[in-house]
């Protein structure tokens, strides 16, 4: 059962946070100020809402973490993750600093605004960019567990949360996968808000379920381990751009050869408005559309 | 205000235009280099507090040079004070020095911040400036950039942002040498317009130097035009 959304729950986990953790600066650019009323009135100088600004924003949180602070910058995960990337870059990865970036809308959450306000790129240029971790969460108690563990780990970290959330939380922790069934046909990755869809989509199959919430640095410990000397195909399910991680799958079951297919946002210039669930039943992104591919691919692998 | 050709210099100054007219290749000779001379020399001579042996301490003002460029000058003032040996200096921009063509903090003591894309320093200054507000500490912070910085977006969000908030803190030096394709006009008056108290000196006028990087307005933060010769 969830109880909020992953966005409610970031004021609510930041805000008690902020209670005993007095380095915790909350960054914002006009987008979910209200939702902080209560850590502002509690911690004065301690909420910044900056106005629309996300360059400078994500700069004058580097200069807070310079001083000691944990920052945490929040948006509309294009605004914070691909117009101030320069700055995520420079500012916090090339200077060693930690800080932490929180979106909302993942890839398409806001589908009605059309594609200025949609980011199934966010992780994908976020990877390029050495330190820079990367958390996936699929609810929002996992989004409060994920958080807790990494917010002031020292270094600048990503958390993409989304309005798409699982049915029910996992005992996640950072930088783990977590094996969820284990079968022989195949291993499937699910990346957070996509673990149902493939639970669904896996119902009956002899294959591995893995659930990733951080996807980068990603867990080739676990993934190699399951997998052995002689890796099933892998399926890498993820709700932004496919293909986004499947370095990071080759890389852990190297040197093994290993047949990977990957199933997510395609790269096309999406016109269509609607909601979020019309853009993932038209991309495939379903639990039948992930079986077929997963049909297909244990095909293959039975021809 | 005009240009100023360049003054007669301190005579203190003279051990540390030796060392930067030591330096190889022609960097020494780049206006951004020695334009910014004279203000970074007054800024550490009498102005800055701050302790070469210490260069973190909580105690210092903090100088972040958010224009990055032309920093043999920058680094030839630092050697001077006794941050790093002056032999650094010769090895201006080799693979194995610490010395690069913009600044890293991670490689040079009492570099504030690592910069060369244009437009960062600035806005990271004001970050330092709220966190010090923070901690409740009376040091100041000083911020410097350039005409041609100028150009970016980033700093104009910066002067729109500081020049709303309470932060008498912050001193911003903004060295026009000239360089900024697009004119800046009266620059001081454009950062007044902004909220900020705003000056503009000549850039090689020490007694004029310090004089503004002394001054601080009660609330606003404060603007320092310093026009320079290139």
């Amino acid at each position: 059962m969830i109880e909020t959304t992953m966005r409610a729950q970031l004021a609510r986990t930041a805000t008690h946070l902020m209670d005993t953790d007095a380095r915790l600066v909350m960054v914002l650019c006009d987008i979910s100020v209200g939702l902080f009323d209560d850590a502002a009135a509690r911690h004065p100088g301690r909420v910044l809402n900056l106005g629309i600004m996300e360059q400078t924003a994500v700069s004058l949180a580097a200069g807070l973490a310079l001083e000691g602070f944990v920052p945490v910058v929040h948006s509309i995960a294009p605004f914070l993750v691909e117009r101030p990337f320069e700055q995520i870059k420079d500012d916090f990865c090339y200077q060693r600093l930690g800080g932490n970036f929180v979106s909302i809308g993942a890839s398409y959450d806001y589908a009605s605004d059309g594609m200025t306000h949609q980011a199934p790129g966010d992780v994908a240029i976020l990877k390029t960019l050495p330190g820079m971790e990367i958390v996936v969460p699929g609810t929002a108690a996992e989004f409060d567990a994920l958080f807790r563990e990494s917010y002031a780990d020292g270094a600048p970290t990503y958390f993409r949360t989304s309005a798409q959330v699982n049915r029910a939380s996992r005992p996640v922790r950072f930088g783990q996968l977590d094996v969820i069934r284990r079968g022989s046909a195949a291993t499937v990755v699910a990346i957070g808000p996509m673990l149902d869809r493939v639970l669904e989509a896996t119902e009956g199959l002899d294959v591995s379920v893995v659930y990733c919430t951080t996807v980068t640095p990603f867990d080739a410990t676990g993934l190699r381990e399951l997998a052995g000397e002689s890796p099933a195909p892998v399926l890498l399910v993820e709700p932004y751009y496919a293909g986004t991680g499947v370095a990071d799958i080759v890389q852990a079951l190297a040197p093994a050869p290993a047949r990977i297919e990957a199933i997510g946002v395609p790269r096309h210039v999406l016109t269509n408005y609607g909601t979020a669930e019309e853009h993932d039943a038209a991309l495939g992104l379903t639990a039948a559309g992930i079986r077929a591919q997963l049909d297909g691919l244990l095909a293959f692998t039975a021809g | 205000m005009s240009r100023s050709s360049q003054q007669a210099r301190d005579p203190a100054m003279q051990p540390m235009l030796q060392l930067l007219a030591g330096t190889h290749g022609d960097d020494k000779h780049d206006p951004s280099a020695l334009s910014i001379l004279d203000v970074v020399w007054v800024l550490y001579q009498r102005v800055l507090r701050h302790d070469p042996a210490d260069p973190g301490a909580e105690s210092r003002d903090r100088f972040l040079v958010s224009k990055g460029h032309g920093p043999i000058g920058l680094y030839a003032v630092l050697a001077d004070r006794g941050f790093f040996p002056a032999e650094e200096l010769t090895r201006f921009l080799d693979y194995d020095g610490t010395l690069g063509g913009h600044p890293d903090r991670n490689l040079v003591p009492g570099i504030e911040v690592s910069t060369g894309s244009l437009g960062h320093g600035f806005p990271m200054a004001v970050g330092v400036a709220l966190a010090l507000q923070l901690k409740r500490s009376d040091r100041r912070v000083f911020v410097m950039i350039g005409d041609g910085e100028a150009n970016e977006g980033s700093v104009w969000e910066t002067a729109l942002l500081a020049g709303s908030l309470d932060l008498p803190n912050l001193t911003a030096i903004l060295i026009d040498n000239g360089t900024s394709t697009r004119p800046l006009g009266d620059a001081a008056a454009k950062f007044s317009a902004f909220g900020w108290a705003a000056q503009t000196i000549d850039g090689r006028d020490h007694a004029a130097i310090e004089t503004a990087l002394r001054s601080q307005d009660a609330t606003r933060p404060t603007m320092v035009v310093a026009v320079v010769d290139r």
